[in-house]
């Protein structure tokens, strides 16, 4: 069953919870709160990065060291990495030039990308991480805990 | 970086796959807005006019099946990782066949040539066939199970009851049987289409894309659990009461209030989609929310033109309501839903794509690549939105009194469609430009670098 010690559940959480502070910053920029809205969207960036970074140092070698597969899911998962990036780069130079248009239309671009990122996530790779680590995940689980403290 | 970009390649089709249908099936409706144009409230007189049945197989084969298509093999690959096997040609016969099918269809109808039906069905047969026998491939080795890929299969199954149930109808046009067994034929084929492959369809998409990209809470475990099988199944006793009762075994009163059960299906279904809408956590403004929305209030509509049937047969007459009925399902449901989605999956690919291929070959920023929004901006949406609105006003008001709003109609359908058609083409002429950019500068830095290769080459000869 689903708990807060598998990473299916606890990661899915932190998705949600990156996801809450995107829809913020959206709505401030939109209304041109830029003083907010900056600091919100640098509140979701950096969540963002943690996660990354969580899973990139933590979580995806331990899944390639369990089942052996390196150019499998966690090598598309870090290429999607790479293209979010990308789209956060864009969406801080628009915050600093002030441009809400531009910016609605990449948070608009990135929603659409990083939701289906997240969901091929928590239906396929933390499950398969799930069950490969079996006895180890709270081991994992701590070690990403740890990230970025 | 190259082996990344194979793996990723892998999963998504060549963007050729979903563009083609994409760009030919607002073509469709605007010939179904031709149609009106000429044949005038001829058009729109009862279900059974030949003009009609063109106008709804343009609708239904020629724009809702087209863009399935294309959408269907671009998002198994990513919804249930698996993909659909050579999808470039599978796309290129599919698209061929059902596009030279629609045509013949529609003109075996509107000029009763036999021969020409023959031909369609041979064509429509052949396009379905290729696409369920490839998409089947592709859910057989489904690595995971979710609704959605459920959803997808059970509608496929009624597609394919729904184009077996047209090709033996299409086969009466050549050789007739009873007007009895016709009736009943063709309100399974109706009810099949509806309700089995297009409702299950949308209802199969919804619960991954409404909570994901418009950011409402979750439909609720029941529904998403077990109201698409149910249904599908519920699709498969009503089709057996409807045969029972052709051959005259019970009371057609079965088939009835089995339909009941089923439309408060569909009826909880539009309702729950409203009211978690309405719970979005995203409150900007979107249009494909809004075409969404007329979506579901159309199914509303639609239920309650069903359920009290007699009242308003006596109100606006049994064809009229026939006809909104209809109408309400596919042009306010299938087609208000199919035509807002397009403008979140067009320019999602075409960004994807470009920007997934510009990093790749040439690393980070080398070329600027648009957002969704500059691909396709939102004032050109909204500016057809308005369109569609006045499409399904004036249908209301057409089939009320179609001697004078049939052509008007006609003419709105045409505006609508053709600013679809501009809307979808000069994202994609946008995507071509792009794309030839990145190509350029590849091949610029390929050259340098096979220049950079051979100096090298000569410096290390000359110092040896």
């Amino acid at each position: 069953m689903a708990n807060m010690t598998d990473i299916t559940t606890t990661m899915s959480a932190d998705h949600r919870a990156c996801d809450e502070v995107f829809a913020r910053a959206e709505e401030l920029i939109a209304d041109n709160g830029w003083v907010e809205g900056a600091e919100k969207f640098k509140q979701f960036h950096d969540a963002m990065e943690h996660h990354f970074t969580m899973e990139e140092t933590v979580l995806f070698p331990a899944f390639e060291a369990r089942t052996g597969m390196t150019m499998g899911p966690t090598e598309v998962m870090r290429g999607e990495h790479v293209q979010m990036r990308a789209l956060f780069a864009e969406m801080a130079e628009s915050v600093e030039k002030q441009d809400s248009e531009q910016y609605i239309g990449l948070s608009e671009t990135l929603l659409m990308f990083m939701q289906q990122h997240n969901s091929k996530e928590e239906q396929m790779l933390y499950r398969m991480t799930d069950q490969a680590l079996g006895q180890s995940v709270e081991d994992v689980l701590e070690r990403m805990a740890a990230v970025g403290q | 970086m190259i082996g990344q970009a194979s793996l990723s390649l892998d999963q998504a089709p060549p963007i050729s796959v979903p563009f083609r249908f994409f760009l030919t099936a607002p073509l469709f409706i605007f010939c179904a807005g031709l149609l009106l144009l000429i044949y005038g409230q001829d058009a729109l007189v009862s279900r059974w006019s030949p003009v009609t049945l063109a106008l709804t197989h343009l609708i239904t084969l020629g724009f809702l099946a087209s863009v399935m298509c294309g959408a269907v093999m671009q998002i198994l690959p990513v919804l249930a990782g698996s993909a659909v096997p050579a999808s470039l040609w599978v796309s290129r016969a599919v698209h061929l066949l059902l596009t030279a099918g629609v045509i013949l269809l529609v003109s075996a109808f509107l000029f009763s040539l036999s021969p020409w039906m023959g031909l369609a069905m041979l064509s429509l047969g052949s396009a379905f066939s290729i696409f369920v026998v490839a998409v089947a491939i592709a859910l057989w080795r489904v690595k995971i199970t979710n609704e959605t890929v459920i959803g997808i299969s059970v509608a496929i199954a009624a597609l394919s009851i729904t184009v077996v149930l047209g090709l033996i109808l299409a086969g009466s046009f050549i050789w007739p049987i009873g007007y009895g067994y016709i009736h009943t034929l063709t309100d399974s084929h109706m009810g099949w289409g509806v309700l089995g492959w297009i409702g299950l369809l949308v209802m199969g998409v919804a619960y991954q894309v409404v909570p994901m990209f418009q950011m409402t809470p979750e439909y609720p475990v029941w529904m998403v659990k077990y109201l698409t099988r149910s249904l599908f199944a519920a699709c498969l006793l009503w089709g057996l009461l409807t045969i029972t009762h052709s051959f005259s075994l019970i009371s057609p009163l079965w088939a009835d209030c089995w339909l009941l059960l089923m439309a408060l299906g569909y009826l909880s279904f539009a309702v729950m989609t409203l009211s978690v809408q309405k719970r979005r956590r995203r409150r900007l403004p979107d249009v494909t929310l809004k075409f969404w929305r007329i979506g579901m209030f159309s199914q509303i509509a639609a239920f309650v033109l069903w359920l009290w049937g007699p009242f308003w047969a006596e109100v606006i007459g049994e064809q009229a309501r026939l006809l909104l009925l209809g109408g309400c399902l596919i042009i306010g449901f299938a087609l208000s839903v199919i035509n807002g989605m397009l403008y979140k999956i067009l320019p999602f690919l075409s960004w994807f794509h470009l920007q997934h291929r510009s990093i790749a070959l040439l690393g980070f920023g080398c070329v600027k690549i648009p957002n969704m929004k500059e691909f396709l901006p939102d004032r050109l949406a909204k500016q057809q939105y308005i369109f569609h609105l006045l499409v399904l006003t004036l249908f209301v008001m057409a089939v009320l009194l179609p001697e004078f709003f049939s052509r008007p109609l006609g003419l709105a359908v045409c505006l609508s469609s053709l600013l679809l058609e501009y809307n979808l083409i000069q994202a994609v002429v946008r995507y071509q430009k792009i794309n030839s950019e990145i190509s350029t500068k590849s091949n610029a830095k390929d050259e340098m670098s096979i220049a950079e290769m051979s100096r090298m080459r000569g410096m290390n000869g000359t110092s040896a």
